[in-house]
């Protein structure tokens, strides 16, 4: 019986000593600074408790992408190749449109010659049938609808860029651990949250506006600073020209955002590429980015970079230069960006960014909640301190009430606090103010478990039997109660998961943590403590309850 | 210490009384429903924009509603004071009519421009900083551009004003709950260089935003939608859990408690006209596992003593099991109502709806335990006996508690 209490005992030991790691990893110091660091940061094994939005502070917003702009994109596309088609086959007359402004799927070709009824369905069949339900209408008229799969192919499409320009935009910002995912609960949607953003109308600014993709000539530069770069131009900026920051490794030689001077007007802006895919040098090699102007930007730049070979060009990216590269000869709609030792890395991420700068479609917000700094830190303030008035009346009360076993059920509740903290701190979970009202309720639940045995204990005292038979008899009986009681929560809990968003989310967790913990605490634990006291005592004396 | 020793209540003689109770405050919630309050939805089902602001003194309503007037919003609901009255804050709301679906967040920078310039500096403030509602990174760019400790280039300058402009933030946001009382609090924040420069450049306006939401009418029906799903999914689980558990109807009863609880705790929401938010619906779906645990507890002993005596009647083995059950019932539920009502008295605000959700709920969830599920297996039997059938309730096969 004594090695018994002495293994179980060295197992409860050893989980404690494992969950408070879990909670604090190992702080620095024992002071109040050092510990609440340790809570938060991540140490070997353990990932730090999270901070949610509504905690920390930040901003959540579910963004609509307008998918249908994207499939409109494409269609308008289309409408221009089967016009050239048509004028290739030397068929006049037709008249290729999109009838119905609200169907951009929907293409019909009018107006075909008697004559060349046959041309031009044998071509429609031959080259649009893989992408489009081609169907003749009445006199010489024919429709294309986008087959569906085509058709949300782009649509999801779009929506994954939408993420990717986000992303990259949020990077620049210096979000920590921003969430930028497609919304499940909607259609083409995308939730982004960004915890500890402190100037909430700057980010979103940068969200919302369209990315503005930019070809500039380079006037001069690179500088390591703009005081540097000002020197040269005498200490003002001239008119016509404007200093912008690259981004590191824009260049060759610079690691880090060094400054360029650059022509204000650019040669081409972020409405004009068409496409962009990385490629190689057919000469060397050497890894190239592949990019497609539209035609009206291609002659504009044919001529300008005809005139300025040997020259620098820079490419910027929402107001930062994104790369700088020699223009080695004149580029028409068609054009690739190599040279200086630009590595194959770059060039993907080059090409991605000139394809996804400009959003494939617009976006408009749906939700947004804005937590300021100073709402999370009161809201953390406010859970902390009903969470010690909550456990502190209740330990007080089972102290009262239950005596001796009393400090049991409190050893038994706060060891089922430190694995609920453990938990969240190795999973990396989380933490929301719901969250901690979580918390709140596994204190209360969580003391239940010990009722439900002492009273079976007490009942089973008052028929008459010892007190090691009461607590044998108290803890089997209860046993099936409690697996009841934690499952039916358990349910609950395991819908709101599934249900419920962020915060919400956050409740669930730590609610199914708390009890499972409790499991353990309330029968495992507390039976050892019930033990070890009973072995110390005579047969037959009573127990403390 | 014992606070029930051997209870003999006649439960079931008195349920007429408990059904009138039941119905009384039942009926009172549908009705206040249908006809009164309706049901009070949060921002985040019925959509539109909330802005939570706090001031430096007692808000004057009249004076937010002129200055929002003004911006062109004719029907924003101002709740003042939200909260405690000390902590002086305002909550603005606009209902979705007011804010297309087009440009939603028009109405948020209305409220925000509104009170902007309701709050304007006057001539000898023009043009300073506003050190109630900055933002760390702007006043650390303001100090880099200003460098009042004339750090000039050097290496660590952008590093410690950074680290200057965050201590000032800390302070207003993490200590004071985002209001600064007097730029010269900040004595001993910052360098007595910098107070000096923000004593010179920067106000307090007295007012500070402290967070808000804007939500469009189309995520508010489906989050609506997934709130009404969860709860029939809630019920339906502890409904087919209880048939595993115990015979089926032992799961309806539990379930027809289960209903009853949360359509009182719905109810209240309308009585009060408190708003039902997402973390309320959170609430009401723990209430319905946790509310089902005394009725299990009730419905294991009534099984157990069934087994142990077929002969006595149905109704006093279920008075005696509620009697010998009384003391945990009513120790578990009083328990986790101590710590929710912690929640409620000292969880602020944002957790309001939630806490007051749980309180009411557990009180139900445990009156109906003893005064709707057990007298309805009664009731079952009764209806069962008159139909001149076997009367009898399935026992349990083993003991339980």
């Amino acid at each position: 019986m004594k090695t018994n209490i002495k293994t179980r005992l060295i197992v409860i030991i050893a989980v404690l000593a494992g969950f408070v790691y879990g909670v604090f990893g190992i702080p620095r110091g024992l002071s109040g600074n050092a510990l609440s660091q340790g809570l938060t940061s991540s140490s070997l094994f353990r990932n730090g408790i999270h901070l949610g939005l509504d905690l920390k502070g930040g901003m959540h917003l579910i963004l609509q992408v307008k998918v249908d702009e994207a499939v409109s994109a494409q269609t308008d596309t289309d409408v221009a190749a089967i016009q050239s088609d048509l004028q290739r086959n030397g068929i006049a007359g037709a008249v290729v449109s999109k009838p119905d402004p609200n169907r951009p799927d929907f293409i019909q070709v009018s107006g075909v010659p008697a004559d060349h009824a046959n041309d031009v369905r044998s071509l429609l069949e031959s080259s649009y049938s893989s992408r489009f339900d081609v169907a003749p209408g009445v006199g010489n008229t024919w429709t294309l609808t986008m087959k569906a799969t085509i058709e949300s192919d782009a649509k999801q499409r779009a929506l994954e860029q939408a993420i990717e320009v986000i992303q990259s935009r949020t990077n620049t910002l210096g979000v920590s651990e921003p969430i930028i995912e497609p919304y499940q609960l909607g259609s083409y949607q995308i939730l982004v949250e960004l915890p500890g953003v402190d100037d909430l109308g700057r980010v979103k600014d940068v969200i919302q506006s369209t990315a503005r993709l930019e070809a500039h000539e380079v006037l001069g530069g690179p500088w390591p600073d703009k005081q540097t770069g000002l020197q040269s131009t005498g200490g003002v900026i001239p008119p016509d020209a404007e200093f912008l920051q690259s981004v590191p490794g824009a260049s060759a030689s610079g690691s880090v955002g060094e400054w360029y001077e650059l022509r204000r007007i650019p040669i081409w802006g972020g409405t004009d590429i068409r496409d962009a895919q990385p490629g190689q040098d057919p000469n060397t090699g050497e890894p190239e980015v592949n990019f497609t102007l539209t035609a009206a930007a291609g002659d504009k730049f044919a001529a300008w970079t005809g005139a300025n070979v040997g020259k620098d060009m820079a490419i910027v990216l929402d107001n930062r230069v994104q790369e700088v590269a020699i223009i080695k000869g004149q580029i028409h709609d068609q054009g690739n960006i190599s040279g200086g030792g630009i590595t194959e890395q770059r060039v993907k991420d080059l090409s991605m960014l000139l394809r996804t700068g400009a959003l494939p479609a617009s976006i408009e917000i749906m939700q947004e909640t804005t937590v300021g700094p100073s709402l999370g830190a009161d809201s953390i303030h406010q859970g902390v301190v009903a969470s010690i008035v909550g456990m502190v009346t209740v330990m007080v009360f089972m102290l009262i009430y239950y005596r001796g076993a009393g400090i049991n059920a409190d050893l038994a509740l706060f060891l089922n606090l430190v694995i609920l903290l453990g938990f969240l701190g190795y999973s990396g979970a989380t933490l929301t103010l719901p969250g901690i009202a979580g918390v709140i309720l596994t204190i209360g639940m969580g003391v239940d478990s010990n009722v439900l045995i002492f009273e079976r204990i007490r009942e089973e005292l008052r028929a008459g039997k010892s007190p090691a038979a009461a607590v044998d008899q108290g803890f089997g009986h209860a046993w099936t109660t409690i697996v009841d009681t934690h499952v039916t929560t358990i349910v609950s809990a395991a819908i709101l998961f599934i249900f419920g968003t962020g915060p919400v989310k956050g409740f669930a967790v730590t609610l199914t943590f708390g009890l499972l913990a409790n499991l353990f605490t309330a029968v495992f634990v507390s039976r050892v403590i019930f033990d070890a006291n009973l072995s110390r005592k005579l047969h037959g004396e009573p127990i403390s309850i | 210490m014992e606070l029930f020793h051997d209870p003999k209540i006649d439960w079931l003689g008195k349920k007429w009384y408990f059904l009138g109770f039941s119905l009384i405050f039942s009926v009172a919630g549908v009705l206040s429903i249908f006809f009164w309050h309706g049901l009070p939805l949060d921002v985040d089902f019925r959509g539109g924009t909330v802005v939570r602001v706090k001031f430096a003194a007692t808000p004057n309503a009249d004076r937010i509603r002129a200055a929002i007037d003004t911006g062109g919003l004719k029907d924003a609901r101002i709740q003042q004071p939200y909260g405690p009255a000390a902590n002086n804050e305002v909550l603005v709301t606009l209902s979705l009519s007011e804010t297309s679906e087009a440009a939603l967040d028009q109405g948020r920078a209305t409220i925000i421009s509104a009170l902007t310039q309701n709050y304007a500096p006057g001539a000898q403030n023009q043009g300073k900083l506003d050190l109630d509602n900055i933002s760390g990174s702007a006043l650390a760019s303001w100090l880099e551009q200003n460098d009042p400790e004339h750090l000039g280039n050097a290496p660590d300058g952008q590093t410690r004003y950074e680290a200057q402009a965050a201590a000032v933030v800390h302070y207003r946001d993490n200590d004071h709950s985002g209001i600064i009382d007097s730029i010269d609090d900040l004595r001993g924040v910052v360098d007595p260089a910098i107070l000096t420069a923000l004593q010179q450049n920067a106000w307090l306006s007295g007012f500070h935003f402290r967070g808000g939401e804007v939500v469009g009418a189309q995520v508010g029906k489906v989050l609506q939608h997934q709130a009404e799903l969860a709860t029939l999914y809630s019920l339906a689980g502890m409904l087919v859990y209880l048939w595993f558990r115990f015979e089926l109807i032992y799961g309806v009863a539990a379930v027809v408690a289960c209903f009853h609880d949360t359509i009182i705790t719905v109810g209240a929401f309308s009585l009060s006209n408190q708003e039902i938010s997402l973390t309320v619906i959170a609430a009401i779906l723990t209430l319905i596992g946790y509310s089902m645990n005394d009725t299990i507890v009730v419905f294991d002993r009534i099984r157990e003593n069934l087994r142990l005596s077929r002969r006595e009647p149905l109704s006093d083995l279920v008075n005696r099991s509620i009697n010998q059950t009384l003391s945990r019932t009513v120790l578990t539920s009083g328990l986790t109502f101590l710590t929710v009502l912690s929640l409620f008295l000292f969880g602020g605000e944002v957790l309001r709806g939630f806490s007051f959700a749980l309180v009411v709920g557990i009180i139900i969830g445990t009156y109906s335990s003893i005064a709707v599920a057990a007298p309805m297996l009664v009731a079952w039997q009764d209806w069962r006996a008159r139909r001149g059938r076997a009367a009898t309730l399935p026992a349990a096969k083993k003991a339980r508690v």
